[in-house]
Formats: C-alpha cells, sequence, structure tokens
C-alpha cells in the first residue's frame, strides 16, 4: 500500500486546483482531517501561492505607459 | 454624392472603433505588463516586447473579435513576438530542469527551523528576489504556463490557447513547473543560510 502522506502530497496540487473528483477529495480531506504534517504543508503551499503572487507583482513603469499611448495610429 | 456619403459614415464608424479598441488595449496594459515582465528574461526585454506588442496589436486591430478575451488576444501576440526574436535561444542551454516533490520546500525550510508553527513565517524566509530569480530560472516551457495561469490569472484553456499547446500539455507543464520552481527556491533559500 502506497504510503499515505506520499498519496496526498501527490494530490497537493490538484486539490489547490480545484481538480480532485469527489472520491479524490473526499480522500484528500480524510487524510487531512488525521495528519497534522500534511495539514501543515497544506497551509505553506497555500501561502507560498499568495506569496509568490504578491512578490512577483511588479507595476509597469510610467514612462512604458506613455510610449504605448503614443504607438496609436493617428487619424488622418 | 449619396456613395460619398456612405464613404464618410464608414470612415467615421471604423475611426471611432478603432480609438475604442486602442483605449480598451491601454486599459489593459498593466494586467498585460504584469504577465510579459516575467516572460520576459528582464525589464529591459518586458518593455521592448510591450512596445512590439502594442505596436502590432494597434496595427491589426481589425484581426481582433469584439467579444472576445482582448487579454489573451494581446498575449497570443506578445508570446509570438518573445518566441520569434529567438530571446530564448540567448538564453544558457536548457539542462533537464531539477524537480523536487511538492513537500520539499516546505521541508527544506523548516528543517533549519526550531519549532515550526506559523506556515505564513516559513514563507517568509523567502525574499521577493529569491521568488523572482527562481523564476526567471525556471525554463521557458515551464515558466510561461506558470506566469500565464499562477500569476495572470488565465484559465488552462486560455493559456493553451495562447501558447498553442494542447490543454492536457498546459496542465503537466504547470504541475511540473511548480516543481521545477520550489525546487530553485529551496535552492537559493539555502544558499543564503549558508
Amino acid at each position: 500500500m502506497k504510503d499515505p502522506c506520499a498519496h496526498c502530497e501527490e494530490m497537493m496540487q490538484p486539490y489547490m486546483d480545484h481538480v480532485l473528483t469527489d472520491a479524490e477529495l473526499h480522500e484528500a480531506e480524510a487524510h487531512l482531517a488525521e495528519c497534522e504534517g500534511c495539514r501543515r504543508r497544506y497551509r505553506f503551499e497555500e501561502s507560498l501561492r499568495i506569496y509568490v503572487r504578491k512578490a512577483a507583482d511588479e507595476q509597469m513603469p510610467a514612462a512604458l505607459r506613455e510610449k504605448l499611448a503614443a504607438l496609436r495610429i493617428p487619424l488622418d | 454624392m449619396e456613395a460619398d456619403a456612405e464613404d464618410a459614415q464608414r470612415l467615421a464608424t471604423e475611426a471611432r472603433d478603432r480609438i475604442r479598441f486602442e483605449e480598451d488595449a491601454l486599459a489593459l496594459s498593466d494586467q498585460v505588463y504584469r504577465v510579459a515582465r516575467h516572460l520576459a528574461s528582464s525589464r529591459e526585454d518586458a518593455d521592448e516586447l510591450m512596445q512590439e506588442t502594442y505596436a502590432r496589436a494597434f496595427r491589426s486591430w481589425r484581426s481582433f473579435q469584439p467579444g472576445t478575451n482582448m487579454r489573451a488576444w494581446l498575449l497570443r501576440i506578445l508570446t509570438n513576438l518573445n518566441i520569434d526574436r529567438g530571446r530564448r535561444q540567448q538564453r544558457a542551454p536548457q539542462m533537464q530542469p531539477l524537480e523536487a516533490n511538492d513537500y520539499y520546500l516546505y521541508d527544506r525550510l523548516a528543517e533549519n527551523d526550531d519549532g515550526v508553527s506559523d506556515e505564513d513565517r516559513v514563507v517568509e524566509r523567502l525574499s521577493q528576489d529569491d521568488i523572482v530569480t527562481a523564476l526567471s530560472a525556471v525554463p521557458h516551457d515551464f515558466r510561461d504556463v506558470i506566469v500565464l495561469v499562477d500569476l495572470g490569472d488565465f484559465s488552462y484553456a486560455d493559456a493553451a490557447q495562447i501558447l498553442d499547446i494542447p490543454v492536457g500539455t498546459v496542465m503537466s507543464r504547470l504541475h511540473r513547473g511548480r516543481r521545477i520552481l520550489k525546487r530553485e527556491l529551496a535552492e537559493s533559500a539555502l544558499e543564503e543560510a549558508t
């Protein structure tokens, strides 16, 4: 039988992406309810995803905004 | 005379549609940039790529179908330009990327900690630079998908259309790409710790 934590690890990404089947979701939730280690790692994944989005978010420079607006084709 | 009036009417309508198109495209530029910044290899590349994309979009505005997803349409142009320019070939030769299992990063970060209790704090061991650097180290095939789906909020179907690859490929690259990213993050976090 497969190690339940290893199996839970395999299901983590599809769980977060909401693409598990009902049966898999039930299985993941049942394991998470009893396994503190996997719960921690799932919570970490959630925080990580939010953190990566925040860290990678870069505002467009104002100078570029002006350059893009200047690319509009003038009316004849 | 009547034909002239019809012509004038047609031109006026076209000018109005074009201006509306340009305004809509410019209004999306912040969102397009957020994605472009990480599809490109540097800020300078992203800047050039944005200008080329908008210049092309403004020239070929008639090929945009009103009512469809303009942000995806702009990013399709941008990703094609990115490939055409051969920027990717200029990068270091691609090695087989190293993947870690999904728990790997947490385990590496937590092992240096005495009694981890708060997952948010563990995440904060990574700096913004760590994340940007790690992302740019992910090979482009995988990074493109992560950037579109995880940072740009595109659906699998939109990402598949933008990159012209099957949805199944989007899903498998996303899965592997996130693992490669975590491996890269673990590397940089460990380097700092030593």
